[in-house]
């Protein structure tokens, strides 16, 4: 397993040892697509500050699962979801959460990059101003400059705040949706497949950064790279045919995964 | 192909099927199908653009005419006598602008012929006159000079429109008149006048006469300083011809004409076949070889509103009538149909309920708009007893007509508005609401626009519904509000092609040219707009 002989991913084996909070679990999530089942029973738990990656062959759930921990799949009228997800110990799928304060506190980062066809600056703008979360226009510009010096992509487009967003290169984009998500200050950033529109620079980018936002928030990623979730990742569940197969920390499952098909999958044998 | 192994494809077929002749001669099948559909394609699109310029050029050619109007120059007498300062409302204009113009004709006396004379100007000109006056009292007091829109029918006939008129030839024989005015004989040289008179549909009589009927062309001889019709003609004595006349403009003297000094004016449209007689054309050319008559501007057209007489109807009426729905219909379809896109496709739920509704607006924009008009007349008119003719009920009806397309045509952009835009919006916490107005609807918009402006075209050409609710009137003032009645653009059209008078089909032509203009401004606006905010993702 060349994988294995990182340097990176061993740098953040020890990171991993002294076992973090569980900031979100999921309980028996099941999901159901109209008549189509698209997730089994699945138990998983998510760490704080830590990166889990969600791997597995296409169609297995792992979208479907990462779509319900921000409620996403609400947005489709024939999704149906059963089992129960906590965040800090509460269920977000109770009446009583309400979806909006759910979508702040775990933010959301799209397999395209998706900028609003607005400039720059109120693509960051736009979360802080709706929730409310500054009081002048000054808080405003800093929570937008921090928001981008967290991407990593201030520097870049300082000069040009007022231009729009659609403007940039893919990974310039993918980095200001990044920056637009984190803006809101979430607890939970949920990505999916951030990188499977850019190219190998860009995505270099995103990973570096990926490891850097883990020491403020707990970021669950999905991804098709074994190479991205064993770079990034502490901790990895692989799911396969909707249910699944095996969670645990990252260097074990690359080098030691107890269940065959995890095994075959990594390995490249199927997928 | 001598290995057989290489020359065969993975399932046995030669590895040539694609270059052998059958594969050329099917590729040849497949360039011909394509040219053939290219060619009907654009033998498709060049008969339709010839349909638009023969539609086009005929419109234009018809309402060229309508654009300007003739006027006479008269000298009117405004002097103390005639007009007392004191009491301009009771003087009677008309008939001051009618002694101007038999002045101008000492020699027709019978009542007959001044009352024919009369009807060369316009029935309008006292009230333009009282209204110019009213507007510059500086007129008072003497004798103006001061141009009268002339009577329809003169005004086609100038415009070449009435009649088919030859131009003037001389005659090359000497003619002499017997007196001066009233039927006369005229003698003519040689007998050139024969042949040329059976030319014209004269008809034959006993020994060799010749008579002009109304039916025939009529022969004009203008010699002396006057003008005589001739009537019938017969052969006499030395080659020469003796013909009956009737004088319309009194001759100088009884003597001979030389030959080349009379002229012979040909109007070949029978005089009873034409909406003009004789004598007002012999008194029009005269006035118009004076210099007297003018073509201008026809800002009557424009700028007044509707008239039974052609020469002083306007479309300005129809066009306020017509502004007036739009805006109505506008205010009213614009918000409701948006709101109804707006909810159909971003928070109904989908079930049966919302499907009905869905399948039924699709079937309201097929629904025949006089159906709209019938319940309006039902609903807004018998039930809430609106007003009649009036802009608020027709833009209503309108609205009615127009909201489907504006939900189809809103509903159509909101969905094209990607998806990614929704999630990103709902991703960092945006309520639906938020996400909506925010994102979605802004994007849309152009679009929304667009179908919104289409609508409105849509329904500034509609006439149909509009005669149900009573906007067929026949209404003179221009409507100052959205209640008082009033007409719109199609309707007065569709009124004015019923008109028997000439006059009217240059006007509907005009019309339609305005109209045409209009839709074509809507458009334009349509396509600017999307073009302008047309948004790539």
């Amino acid at each position: 397993m060349n994988i294995m002989t990182e340097a990176g991913v061993e740098q953040k084996l020890s990171s991993a040892t002294n076992a973090p909070l569980i900031k979100m679990k999921g309980e028996k999530v099941s999901v159901h697509y109209g008549e189509k089942r698209a997730l089994f029973d699945v138990d998983l738990d998510v760490r704080e500050h830590q990166v889990t990656a969600l791997i597995g062959p296409s169609g297995c759930g792992k979208s479907t699962f990462l779509r319900c921990l921000n409620r996403m799949n609400d947005t489709i009228d024939i999704a149906r979801v059963s089992g129960k997800i906590t965040l800090d110990g509460e269920d977000v799928y109770d009446p009583k959460i309400d979806v909006v304060e759910l979508r702040a506190r775990v933010g959301m980062v799209f397999q395209k990059p998706n900028p609003f066809p607005k400039s720059i600056y109120e693509n960051v703008a736009y979360g802080p101003r709706i929730h409310g979360l500054a009081r002048s226009k000054a808080e405003l510009d800093g929570i937008v400059e921090s928001s981008l010096k967290k991407a990593g992509l201030f520097n870049e487009v300082k000069d040009r705040l007022l231009e729009s967003g659609t403007g940039l290169s893919g990974g310039q984009q993918q980095r200001l949706c990044i920056a637009r998500a984190i803006a809101v200050s979430p607890e939970v950033i949920l990505m999916d497949e951030p990188c499977s529109a850019l190219d190998p620079i860009a995505t270099a980018r995103v990973e570096e950064l990926i490891d850097e936002l883990r020491q403020n928030y707990t970021i669950v990623i999905v991804t098709h790279s074994m190479q991205q979730a064993a770079r990034v990742s502490q901790r990895t569940a692989m799911f396969h045919l909707g249910y699944l197969v095996e969670e645990g920390a990252t260097d074990k499952m690359f080098t030691n995964p107890d269940d065959k098909r995890t095994q075959d999958y990594i390995t490249g044998r199927f997928g | 192909m001598t290995d057989a192994i290489s020359s065969l494809g993975a399932v046995g077929r030669p590895v040539s099927i694609h270059t052998d002749d059958a594969a050329k001669a099917r590729l040849k099948g497949r360039y011909r199908t394509e040219t053939w559909f290219k060619w009907l394609g654009a033998a498709a699109v060049a008969l339709a653009g010839l349909f638009l310029v023969l539609l086009l050029s005929t419109i234009v050619t018809q309402a060229i005419p309508a654009l300007r109007q003739n006027y006479v120059t008269l000298p009117i007498d405004l002097s103390a006598a005639k007009v007392d300062p004191a009491k301009l409302d009771e003087v009677n204009y008309d008939a001051i602008a009618q002694e101007a113009l038999t002045a101008k004709f000492p020699d027709v006396t019978s009542r007959q012929d001044k009352r024919l004379l009369r009807g060369l100007i316009s029935t309008g000109t006292g009230v333009f006159l009282r209204k110019d006056i009213a507007a510059d009292p500086g007129m008072l007091g003497g004798t103006v000079d001061y141009a009268v829109p002339l009577d329809d029918f003169a005004d086609l006939y100038l415009k070449g429109l009435l009649a088919d008129v030859g131009s003037d030839e001389a005659i090359s024989t000497s003619v002499t008149p017997s007196q001066t005015s009233g039927d006369i004989d005229l003698t003519f040289g040689d007998d050139a006048m024969q042949a040329l008179a059976r030319g014209h549909g004269a008809t034959e009589g006993e020994n060799g006469m010749l008579t002009l009927t109304s039916g025939a062309s009529s022969l004009l001889v203008a010699f002396n300083g006057g003008t005589v019709k001739l009537t019938a003609l017969s052969p006499a004595a030395n080659g020469t011809v003796i013909a009956k006349g009737t004088v319309i403009e009194a001759l100088d003297s009884t003597a001979p004409a030389a030959s080349g000094q009379a002229f012979l004016r040909v109007i070949e449209t029978p005089e009873a076949s034409r909406k003009i007689s004789d004598k007002m054309i012999v008194w029009l050319d005269t006035l118009n070889s004076a210099g007297l008559i003018e073509s201008r501007f026809n800002s009557i057209f424009f700028f007044t509103g509707a008239s039974r007489e052609p020469e002083l109807a306007g479309v300005w009426g129809a066009v306020v009538g017509s502004f007036l729905t739009m805006i109505v219909t506008l205010a009213i379809a614009f918000p409701i149909g948006v709101s109804a896109a707006i909810y159909l496709e971003e928070f109904a739920p989908r079930n049966r309920l919302t499907t009905m509704i869905e399948v039924n607006i699709n079937n309201l924009a097929a629904v025949p708009s006089i159906v709209f008009g019938l319940l309006g007349l039902a609903v807004f008119l018998n039930f809430f007893g609106m007003p009649r003719s009036a802009p608020v009920v027709g833009g209503m009806v309108l609205a009615l007509m127009t909201l489907p397309i504006i939900i189809i045509a809103s509903r159509a952009s909101l969905r094209a508005v990607p998806p990614s835009i929704r999630e990103a919006a709902l991703g960092i916490g945006a309520s639906k609401v938020q996400t909506v107005f925010h994102h979605v609807l802004p994007l849309a918009m152009p679009g929304i626009m667009t179908g919104t402006i289409l609508g409105m075209a849509h329904a500034l050409g509609e006439t149909a519904p509009l005669l149900m609710i009573g906007m067929v009137a026949f209404i003179v003032d221009i409507p100052g509000g959205f209640t008082d009645p009033a007409t719109i653009l199609p309707v007065q059209i569709f009124m004015w092609a019923d008109f028997p008078e000439a006059g009217f089909q240059q006007k509907t032509s005009a019309a339609i040219l305005i109209l045409l203009v209009f839709l074509v401004i809507m458009n334009a606006i349509a396509v600017i707009l999307r073009r302008r905010f047309e948004r790539r993702w």
